[in-house]
């Protein structure tokens, strides 16, 4: 029976504490990372309650919705992102909990800095008040969002009540080809799923493209695991897993890395094991992909053109994006660029950005191309690799860290009616601000379309 | 957590899929760091047609007169009325405290996302999920009688619509036990304290690393 088991069910069950008659478990759960904003309600709960934090070694917690990306030293302007982050600094201050503040080197978006720091395992149960939480199960954990209610119960008993989700298989096969990444392989996975083809599911990307990715190719997989539904989704720890995660400061080092090496060298699934869906997909088929409506399933190829459909979902898409069908995706002007969130601000995408720009300048047409990197750190990294300069003398704006205009909840939003070519995950109405028009791109396509001031094949232009 | 138990209503049609929590209440309002309050913000940016932020008075926006939650017709309807994948996106809690907040108190979609289904149970918000053909079949009553009032009962897991028809729901019996009890889900699981701590004990042992 035990070698039948997939990756999700082995980390399932070593963190069930208690099975109920009715079908639900309580699930232990060994990280918990905290941001400001799905937090302050949840602390508010505990207080109201006169309960403190069952563990509060497990807690990690940063402020990256709110926070500028220009200049900091000065604080927060808006006085409501102000007081939402002073209140996470006080609830971490009451209740004793591990905090990196907005000056902080090691402050970033929650979902880059939980890996970078090693406070993201192999084999543990990560949750946080945000559903990109996905991202973690890069590292063979189980990792999933959960809402400000579930923080609470979370911070309270240590565990949640969950009823345990199906398996699907996703098996990427081939070889990527220059000029398509990561990004293009998620993003054609949920164009063939839909938003909603894998509710009920945990992911486990597998095959021979997956095993080929980094670590931070494998995390902006997982990380849109959501947006085809998925809750978690997770990939087997390998090489890859280990080398990353050896020496980060909350990784365990010396006799304690052994140990938990020779457990985290099981996190895969068995050969028999049993998947209730499998999709698969051929990595050397895939093309740089473009989102062109409101959804992330409305996305095709760069050489594609818009699609036609008479459905009423369509319509309103094409409507809001100020599109018509059959308009050729490279001949789609753009205004912005975002290159950022917790999808692609790791260093490796950063690399593969400034890559393509070869001292090219970004097009007169665009005003605004701006760099987030995803932490403190990375930012530091880029600048040790002279990333920044390239990007600046090519006329992009070099940012602080944080989740920016992925969602806009701080000054970095689009106006009415603007286009453009964002690296994040989320292409809703109004995501990046109310009328602001996004297509999801890849780091190297959102660099193509800054230096063009249009979409273009990248393959075309790969150095 | 206030119980839910039966409800007799009208409902309000929302003639959309894939309706993501973005839409359902935008990022600005997010910065509240409160539960309450959220309702005068329900579909910001559908209702609305000029940009709002938490500190403007919601009063002195203009509306859109076309948009299902500003007519006369569909006020006070304490049901939502929706198609496929609601609630899809972001976790954002904020998104089942405004549907609340707005009075809502159920809705009937053919599928929901997965968080925001938990985030609703937590609430006391039902989400009631029923065949595609039968949501059509609401769509099309309500059509034809905007103020048909249906019975949604909980206990017998059922939604009365007229002539007679009933569509039967499922639902899981723990979530159907806490809101008809109107449970707070952390007491259930401080009742099993003790299992929590032998747990820890054991996994102190076997992942060493886990607990610095």
């Amino acid at each position: 029976m035990m070698e039948n088991d997939t990756l999700y069910d082995k980390v399932w069950r070593s963190h069930s504490v208690h099975e109920r008659d009715d079908g639900m478990t309580l699930l232990y759960i060994d990280r918990h990372l905290v941001h400001e904003v799905t937090s302050p309600q949840a602390f508010e709960g505990l207080r109201i309650a006169g309960r403190a934090p069952w563990r509060r070694d497990s807690i990690l917690a940063t402020a990256d919705h709110n926070v500028p990306t220009t200049d900091r030293s000065q604080g927060i302007e808006d006085p409501i992102s102000r007081r939402q982050v002073e209140t996470l600094d006080e609830n971490c201050r009451d209740f004793s909990i591990t905090q990196f503040p907005m000056l902080d080197v090691r402050q970033g978006i929650v979902h880059v800095i939980g890996p970078e720091q090693g406070a993201s395992l192999p084999g543990m149960t990560i949750v946080c008040g945000d559903s990109h939480t996905s991202t973690h199960g890069a590292l063979g954990a189980l990792a999933f969002g959960i809402g400000t209610s579930e923080v609470e119960h979370v911070l309270a008993t240590q565990c949640l009540l969950l009823k345990k989700s199906k398996n699907m298989q996703i098996r990427v096969d081939g070889r990527l080809p220059p000029g398509v990444t990561s990004k293009d392989i998620i993003l054609a996975v949920i164009g063939r799923l839909g938003t909603a083809g894998a509710t009920g599911y945990t992911a486990e990307y597998a095959g021979a493209a997956i095993r080929a990715l980094s670590v931070e190719g494998r995390m902006t997989m997982c990380n849109m695991s959501i947006e085809a539904g998925a809750r978690a989704g997770m990939i087997a720890v390998d090489d890859t897993t280990l080398e990353y995660v050896a020496g980060r400061p909350f990784a365990p080092q010396g006799t304690m890395w052994d140990q938990a090496l020779a457990y985290w060298q099981t996190l895969k699934s068995d050969a028999g094991a049993k998947f209730d869906a499998v999709v698969q997909l051929d990595a050397g088929d895939l093309k740089p992909q473009v989102t062109w409506g409101t959804s992330p399933e409305m996305v095709t190829d760069v050489d594609g053109v818009v699609p036609q459909d008479d459905s009423v979902d369509h319509r309103n898409a094409l409507q809001y994006m100020g599109l018509q069908p059959g308009t050729p995706i490279e001949a789609i002007e753009i205004d912005k660029v975002f290159i950022g969130s917790c999808t692609n601000s790791r260093i490796e995408d950063l690399r593969e950005a400034a890559g393509l720009i070869q001292d090219r300048s970004v097009a007169d047409n665009v005003k605004l191309a701006m760099v987030v990197p995803g932490s403190g750190l990375v930012k530091r990294q880029a600048e040790e690799e002279g990333l920044d300069r390239i990007f600046k003398s090519a006329g992009f704006e070099w940012r602080e860290p944080g989740c920016s205009m992925c969602l806009g909840m701080n000054a970095d939003q689009l106006e009415p009616g603007e286009r453009c070519a964002s690296t994040s995950n989320r292409n809703f109405e109004g995501r990046q601000g109310k009328g602001g028009r996004t297509h999801l791109v890849s780091p190297v396509m959102a660099v193509g379309a800054a230096l063009h001031g249009h979409f273009v094949d990248v393959r075309k232009w790969m150095p | 957590m206030r119980p839910f138990t039966r409800l007799e209503t009208t409902m309000m049609p929302l003639d959309r899929s894939n309706v993501d929590t973005d839409a359902i209440i935008p990022q600005q309002y997010l910065k509240s760091v409160k539960r309450t309050g959220f309702g005068k913000y329900l579909f910001d940016n559908w209702r609305y047609l000029d940009p709002g932020t938490l500190d403007m008075d919601p009063g002195q926006r203009r509306t859109d007169p076309d948009f299902v939650l500003n007519q006369d017709a569909f006020a006070g309807a304490e049901v939502l009325l929706v198609r496929e994948n609601f609630g899809c996106g972001s976790s954002r809690e904020h998104a089942v405290w405004s549907l609340l907040d707005h009075g809502f108190r159920a809705v009937i979609a053919s599928s929901f996302a997965d968080i925001f289904c938990s985030n609703s149970y937590k609430n006391g918000l039902l989400p009631i999920t029923l065949q595609a053909e039968e949501v059509n079949e609401l769509f099309e009553q309500v059509a034809q009688d905007p103020a048909f009032s249906c019975v949604l009962d909980l206990e017998k897991q059922v939604v009365r619509g007229i002539n007679g028809r009933v569509f039967s729901f499922e639902i899981s019996a723990f979530h159907k036990h806490c809101l008809l009890n109107g449970f707070d889900e952390i007491d259930l699981t401080l009742q099993h304290e003790d299992k929590i701590r032998a747990y820890e004990s054991q996994m102190k042992q076997a992942f060493p690393w886990l607990f610095p």
